[in-house]
């Protein structure tokens, strides 16, 4: 299949990426969602057929129309804020904080699984239990002692995200590195003089990276749900700007009578988080067939 | 296999201490904010000074530290302001509240998981395997808050079974508590079951398998003779860990169907600011974390000898 599609006129060894991907319809799948929740997020302000926060009539059904003669495709909440707009520029928000904290994550875990698995040593010793030690907490026990330390803002989700999840791509980084760090093209550098610093991340992380892109993608869907969830307990981004976890929360205490004010946010990050997940598995599996 | 369990415990004596640091400092190091949060926000400068002195806040922090551990240690978390009451008397009943919970999602969880990750690893790439392997992409990528918000939407609103809340205020009620297990069941079920299939698989790949077949035995018999043995020995860890995620899970369904558990009680003290409560609960998780955490180890050990002497 992959020889067939590849090019002839293309270099066997050196493939571009995207046409293999596209053999796996999972990732494909999981790849379209993604893509679709990231254009919503960036055009929020073009496609949302309201202001998020305008205040209209409150509980119009989805589908229906207020006194004002104002369509809600998916109904309005009980402060009368059209819900769709709010799904709209929630994405935005969720995305933003979730990619950003999962960058900002990605940085110090692998600068540490680097450090670790390169220098070994005492700097192994140290980075290593430090991780244990931050991993053996129930991971949202730690967000909630966090957060309730810190107080409920983006600036301290991200540094919750980055404290929590860092030292599980050190692990992951480490455990790479430990097998790369035997591979000539290290020793060769090694030779020419080259230091320690330029070695880790010249040399040895552009060869991780395929592998840690699986983990990535996988580990920004965990990062979508954190966001989710402390919004959810009321411990997430403050209102009254939207975000997913935060609407339910709000509209909570009155599923009984107006279920659609949660289901439509629930369906938004349910569906964010699979198509990441299905892109990670995706990956994985045009990955395992080389 | 003595210096084994040795070392084991040791480790589990050093995470302890350094994890109950690591919460000190995050909830206890800095007395100025833990007088606010204990005599209020609207006391004066002066009350908070005698409040700290008479509560031993101004002795050096690594004093204060083995003091505070060792009142923890002895089951004394102190008041809780919330409920003026001592943490003690509040936080086990809930506790054990969650525990009833958590054993039966285990209890539903487990074997359900189990088979199907078994049933899947047998027919690799077979329409099993992939409804089976759909199912649990599916439960994993839905977070707790979310599949609580259907299932409650189908089987509460849409079909009237069971009841939207879960306080037991009338006394213990069996059916109240299908709810909260049947969302908890739904997360950790695909995260189980990928890993059994995973161990599942790799055991039908190897020559012993191979050989087992060859030897003209029947097949149920090579399963379970051969394979399941060897195959349930890698999950035996996530199995266990999954009591460690559990205690992240219950909090968001208890806060969810309004449970009367742990979980609801850490986001309670965290929400209402009620710091010696938080502490307390944040202690109790962790050293069920860790303890997991070990037993998982050492049972790892005592399932595959060759780790022991590694």
């Amino acid at each position: 299949m992959t020889e067939v599609s590849a090019p002839p006129t293309q270099g066997a060894a050196r493939r571009p990426v995207l046409p293999k991907v596209l053999t796996s319809p999972v990732a494909v799948i999981g790849g379209a969602v993604v893509v679709f929740w990231c254009a919503v997020a960036l055009f929020a302000p073009l496609i949302a057929p309201y202001d998020p926060v305008e205040q209209f009539t409150s509980f119009v059904r989805p589908g229906a129309s207020g006194p004002d003669g104002l369509w809600h495709m998916l109904g309005t909440d009980h402060l009368g804020r059209d819900i769709l707009s709010r799904i709209i520029f929630g994405a935005r928000r969720v995305l933003f904080f979730a990619v950003t904290a999962t960058f900002s994550a990605y940085a110090v875990g692998v600068t540490m699984g680097l450090a670790a698995g390169y220098l070994r040593g005492w700097v192994d010793d140290v980075v290593s239990t430090i991780a244990n030690i931050v991993l053996s907490f129930p991971v949202l026990v730690l967000y909630v002692v966090i957060i309730s330390v810190f107080g409920a803002s983006g600036g301290n989700i991200i540094l919750a995200v980055t404290f929590a999840s860092a030292p599980g791509i050190m692990r992951i980084v480490r455990g790479i590195v430990l097998d790369l760090r035997n591979r000539d093209y290290v020793a060769s550098a090694e030779t020419r003089g080259e230091t320690a610093p330029y070695i880790m991340f010249v040399e040895i992380l552009p060869n991780a990276t395929s592998l840690l892109i699986v983990d990535a993608c996988l580990r920004l869907g965990y990062v979508t749900i954190t966001i989710g969830v402390l919004g959810f307990l009321g411990l997430g981004l403050p209102p009254p700007q939207p975000d997913w976890g935060g609407m339910v929360n709000e509209a909570r205490s009155m599923a009984t009578f107006a279920p659609y004010m949660t289901l439509s946010p629930c369906a938004a990050i349910s569906s964010l988080v699979l198509g990441l997940n299905l892109l990670a598995d995706g990956l994985r599996e045009t990955e395992l067939k080389d | 296999m003595l210096n084994f369990l040795i070392r084991r415990l040791g480790m589990l004596v050093g995470t302890m201490l350094a994890v109950s640091l690591l919460t000190f400092l995050l909830l206890e190091v800095n007395g100025d904010a833990v007088v606010v949060k204990v005599i209020g926000p609207y006391s004066t400068q002066e009350q908070r000074e005698i409040w700290l002195e008479a509560n031993g806040y101004n002795e050096p922090a690594a004093m204060r530290y083995v003091t505070w551990l060792w009142d923890v240690m002895r089951g004394d978390f102190g008041e809780s302001i919330r409920y003026r009451a001592q943490v003690a008397d509040v936080l086990w009943p809930r506790l054990a509240n969650t525990a009833i919970l958590a054993a039966v999602v285990f209890a539903i969880m487990i074997p359900l998981s189990i088979t199907a990750g078994v049933i899947a690893g047998m027919n690799e790439g077979g329409v099993t395997d992939r409804i089976i392997s759909t199912v649990s992409i599916l439960t994993t990528s839905v977070p707790e808050f979310a599949s609580a918000v259907f299932l409650a939407f189908l089987f509460v609103l849409t079909l009237g079974w069971f009841p939207a809340t879960s306080t037991m205020s009338e006394g213990f009620e069996p059916m109240q508590l299908v709810m909260p297990a049947m969302v908890l069941v739904l997360f950790g079920f695909g995260y189980v079951a990928r890993m059994m299939r995973a161990s599942m698989s790799e055991v039908m790949h190897s020559n012993y398998i191979r050989t087992a077949m060859l030897r003209g035995l029947p097949f149920r018999r090579v399963i379970t003779h051969h394979a399941l043995r060897n195959a349930l020995i890698a999950p035996f860890t996530v199995i266990i860990l999954q009591i460690n995620w559990l205690l992240s899970g219950v909090i968001v369904v208890e806060f969810f169907f309004a449970y009367r558990g742990f979980g609801a009680l850490l986001l309670e003290a965290s929400l209402t600011q009620d710091i010696r409560l938080l502490q307390a609960c944040a202690m109790v998780s962790v050293v069920v974390a860790v303890s997991t955490q070990t037993i998982a180890d050492i049972g790892y050990g005592f399932l595959n000898p060759r780790v022991r002497f590694t």
